[in-house]
């Protein structure tokens, strides 16, 4: 079943429109990429999805049900969580701690369990409980920014280019911890300007490009294409 | 019996000040209409022109005069070198703090000409040396006095008004539709991309704000003349710059028929209210009557930022693409 | 001039309070609450009436033990603050909001407080007049210190209250979840929001803890000098370039800043008239933005 699912979704900034009717779907369980040049409106079909914007057209289905156009308030009690892109997606004057904390805010009940249970995943963040967010190397912050997401359980987790800025061993590092958590069952949509690395960690992947679904399938097929490793993987 | 004399020459002297207020709202216009600057101190570069027009038109106190009146420049050089002075150093008032804080971001600008309008107020108010203190200078030169009997004089002092009014007035709608003004409204609507252009956006910036504080300077001086007197208690938050954004806001910013506009309707609605609350209001609470301006004005600029904040005329199209 | 310093650091203690609810107000509302003065003069005006109305009951006009005032004024504080930060609500609820949504560029906003501001002070001035008034009369006592200073138990009074009230204020931003989530939307508004933080309840806490302060350190001030309707609006300058100084956003910095200018602004009036204290901040800021425009603090 499609956990998630995307229908014909137009959208756009103000009077710009960005993307021009886009459909995916995420399976439950799986990773699943959208790769695609600058510009091409991935940011902007995150925000959408996570209700940051609304779709002027089309629909969002998350577990079968309709949430085209709910705010973040409403979806981050329905099993969905965001990850924005670096270098804002911490609270830098917060502590690690802090910042966690902040990532369960909506939940009522004791955090300190589940905190435990990321610092475990991000062992490198569980010694630096007490500094300043805003302290820690990119690949830190990277690190509690998905823990921040995580604080909330959710089934799905919707990330923005994940290794912006970390050196390629870190992109590696973080890949491995995505998969992981994959492998826990968390369902994983993400899009990213490093195509190669994504389509090695995903199951399944889409092409974006103009606002427009350009190509669609299985992860490791689209890295031996020819036509697509022409196009977005820099190959001759 | 209907006294045409007397309600002549209250619309004439209505028509002057609402003309002076023109000019502070033409200025105001294009440092705010046209290029996004929040100037909350014009009251300084008001004040600045009306004593620099004041102090450069009268002679320095000599003989029984001097015990009274405390004046540390006089010049007494005719009303047009006045003004001259006026827009002269207002403008270098104006490039001091736009130097001082346009490449800062918006905040410090604010805060800055709030800091120097209350700053000169109180350096007039309290050095007397320099012009008389509280008490001001009275007397200030009237132009072309001479020309016509007393009685008739405003009516020549509002046609020079007039006279400057129009000028400024074409002088801004030149430059609104010349390639000056295009980067002006570009760098209001999104700096980062007037900045891209390759527009060196702090010199645009620099130049708006100085054009509008010898504009409002100016004003200031014709002000002066006109009142013959003036004193630092003029120069206040109240009446000497949140009037004058009603002013601007109510006729609609960025739009130069609607400062003007706005600055009848407002200074129309003032008279109204000192009328109005004249009559109403029981004699022991006059002292508090003039605040009721307060309230007024400051509804009537929130009630318009809340519901028609293009003001009453909004901005114009201007055909231009840039 | 120790007598100086330690004045300073009074009016110091009272610019903190001013300062730390703009400071907040200004990095998470965006804009520059030229009404902030104005509710602190409304705080100390509606204190002023209800002390006044409880001038009745003798009791409670003595003044408590070495303290200038009684019970009657200490009472009046509550009504004052729930005054101010519902004002602050409200302005906030029907003006700050609805330019909020219509994403109109901050000057607006600026401008609209400027109205509300003169809205505030008409009113006051109306209702009240243009007078000077007190809290108390009669001669206040006087404390000795160590280094020659010469202290009123009311200044004392001023600075433990302005402390404690710091103390409880670091309490609240660190201990509790408000405070963090307040913290947050500060630091990230936009990650706040994926977050699941309420923006918009944050901001009304903001207010009502802003409006609270003021009210407070409108008071105070009027008990260290007098009640007028211009007295919020005096104040406004300086705190403006408080919060400049200390770095906007930092309540860190709004405290040093608020302490450093409290001492400059006493300390010029050895050489200045008193009234000239605005036009002192002022040249502290000229200097500011020509050596460290962002502040002591500042961030982004």
């Amino acid at each position: 079943m499609a956990i998630l699912k995307i229908e014909n979704v137009v959208s756009g900034y103000g009077a710009m429109e960005v993307l021009h009717g886009v459909s995916l779907e995420v399976e439950e369980g799986q990773i699943i990429s959208v790769i695609g040049p600058n510009g091409a409106g991935k940011t902007t079909l995150l925000n959408t999805i996570f209700g940051v914007l609304k779709p002027w057209k089309g629909k969002i289905y998350f577990k079968g049900e309709d949430i085209s156009g709910l705010p973040p308030e409403k979806l981050v009690r329905t099993g969905i969580a965001y990850v924005p892109q670096q270098p804002d997606n911490i609270f830098p004057s917060l502590t690690v701690e802090e910042n966690l904390e902040m990532g369960g805010f909506v939940r009522g009940e004791d955090l300190r369990p589940r905190m435990e249970e990321i610092y475990e995943l991000f062992p490198d963040i569980s010694n630096r409980r007490k500094s300043r967010a805003g302290d820690l190397s990119g690949g830190m912050r990277q690190m509690l920014a998905i823990g921040r997401a995580l604080m909330l359980n959710p089934e799905v987790l919707l990330l923005d280019e994940p290794s912006t800025g970390l050196a390629p061993v870190l992109v590696d590092a973080l890949f491995e911890r995505i998969k992981l958590l994959n492998e826990q069952g968390v369902t994983i949509f993400l899009v990213e300007q490093n195509a190669y690395k994504a389509l090695q960690n995903s199951d399944r992947a889409y092409v974006l490009e103009g606002g427009e679904i350009k190509a669609e399938g299985d992860a490791r097929e689209m890295l031996e294409d020819e036509e697509i490793g022409r196009l977005y993987l820099g190959r001759r | 019996m209907v006294d045409i004399g007397g309600i002549l020459s209250f619309l004439v002297s209505f028509a002057i000040m609402a003309c002076i207020y023109a000019i502070f709202s033409l200025g105001l216009n294009v440092q705010w209409g046209y290029t996004g600057l929040g100037n909350f101190g014009v009251a300084a570069f008001f004040a600045i022109g009306a004593y620099t027009s004041a102090l450069i038109t009268t002679p320095k106190p000599t003989g029984p005069l001097a015990d009274y009146v405390d004046q540390a420049i006089g010049l007494n050089q005719p009303f047009l070198v006045g003004v001259l002075g006026a827009a002269i150093f207002s403008g270098l008032l104006g490039l001091l703090i736009g130097l001082l804080t346009l490449r800062l971001r918006r905040g410090y600008l604010s805060i800055c000409t709030i800091g120097i309008a209350e700053s000169i107020r109180l350096f007039f108010n309290n050095e007397p040396w320099l012009a008389n203190g509280p008490e001001g200078l009275v007397g200030l030169p009237r132009p072309l006095q001479g020309l016509v009997p007393p009685a008739y004089y405003h009516y020549l002092y509002l046609g020079i008004v007039l006279v400057f009014l129009a000028l400024i007035y074409f002088a801004l709608e030149k430059g609104i539709r010349s390639p000056w003004g295009r980067v002006l409204r570009a760098v209001r609507e999104d700096e980062i991309m007037a900045d891209a252009d390759g527009k060196d956006v702090f010199l645009f910036k620099l130049q708006s704000f100085v054009v509008g504080a010898v504009i409002i300077g100016i004003g200031g001086a014709l002000y002066a003349h006109y009142s013959a007197a003036i004193q630092p208690g003029l120069f206040t938050p109240f009446y000497g710059t949140f009037i004058i954004w009603a002013m601007l806001t109510a006729g609609g910013t960025g739009n130069n028929k609607g400062a003007i506009l706005g600055a009848f309707i407002i200074w129309a609605l003032w008279q109204w209210t000192n009328y109005i609350v004249g009559k109403v209001v029981p004699a022991g609470l006059q002292t508090r009557a003039p605040f009721i301006r307060f309230i007024l004005i400051g509804l009537v600029l929130v009630l318009i930022l809340l519901r028609r904040p293009r003001g009453i005329i909004g901005e114009e199209r201007h055909v231009s693409k840039f | 001039m120790n007598q100086l310093i330690a004045w300073g650091l009074v009016l110091g203690s009272i610019m903190i309070l001013g300062a730390i609810g703009l400071t907040m107000s200004v990095q998470i509302a965006r804009f520059f609450n030229f009404a902030h003065g104005d509710l602190m003069t409304l705080g100390a005006y509606i204190a002023f009436l209800v002390s006044g109305l409880l001038a009745g009951a003798e009791s409670l006009q003595r003044g408590i033990g070495p303290f200038s005032f009684g019970w009657g004024l200490l009472l009046s504080f509550i009504p004052a603050i729930l005054v101010t930060a519902a004002v602050a609500i409200l302005f906030d609820r029907w003006v700050y909001r609805p330019l909020r949504e219509r994403k109109a560029l901050a000057s607006y906003s600026d401008m609209a407080s400027m109205g509300l501001a003169f809205l505030l002070r008409g009113l006051i001035y109306v209702v009240w007049g243009a007078d000077y008034h007190f809290y108390f009369k009669g001669v206040r006592a006087m404390v000795n210190l160590p280094l020659g200073i010469r202290l009123r138990t009311d200044e004392l009074f001023i600075m433990a209250v302005a402390w404690a009230l710091v103390a409880v204020f670091y309490l609240f931003l660190t201990r509790t979840k408000t405070g963090k989530a307040l913290r947050a939307v500060a630091d990230n508004p936009d990650l706040a929001r994926v977050a699941g933080i309420s923006t918009e309840g944050m901001i009304t806490w903001m207010w009502g803890i802003s409006g609270a302060l003021c009210a407070i350190a409108g008071i105070l001030y009027g008990i260290e000098t007098q009640i007028r309707p211009e007295m919020g609006w005096l104040f406004l300058l300086p705190l403006f370039v408080t919060i400049l100084l200390g770095g906007i956003g930092s309540v860190t910095g709004a405290l040093v800043g608020g302490l450093v200018l409290g001492v400059v602004q006493q300390v010029s009036t050895r050489w200045l008239l008193p009234t000239y204290k605005p036009a002192v901040a002022f040249l502290v800021m000229v200097f500011l933005l020509l050596l460290k425009p962002e502040g002591l603090f500042g961030r982004r």
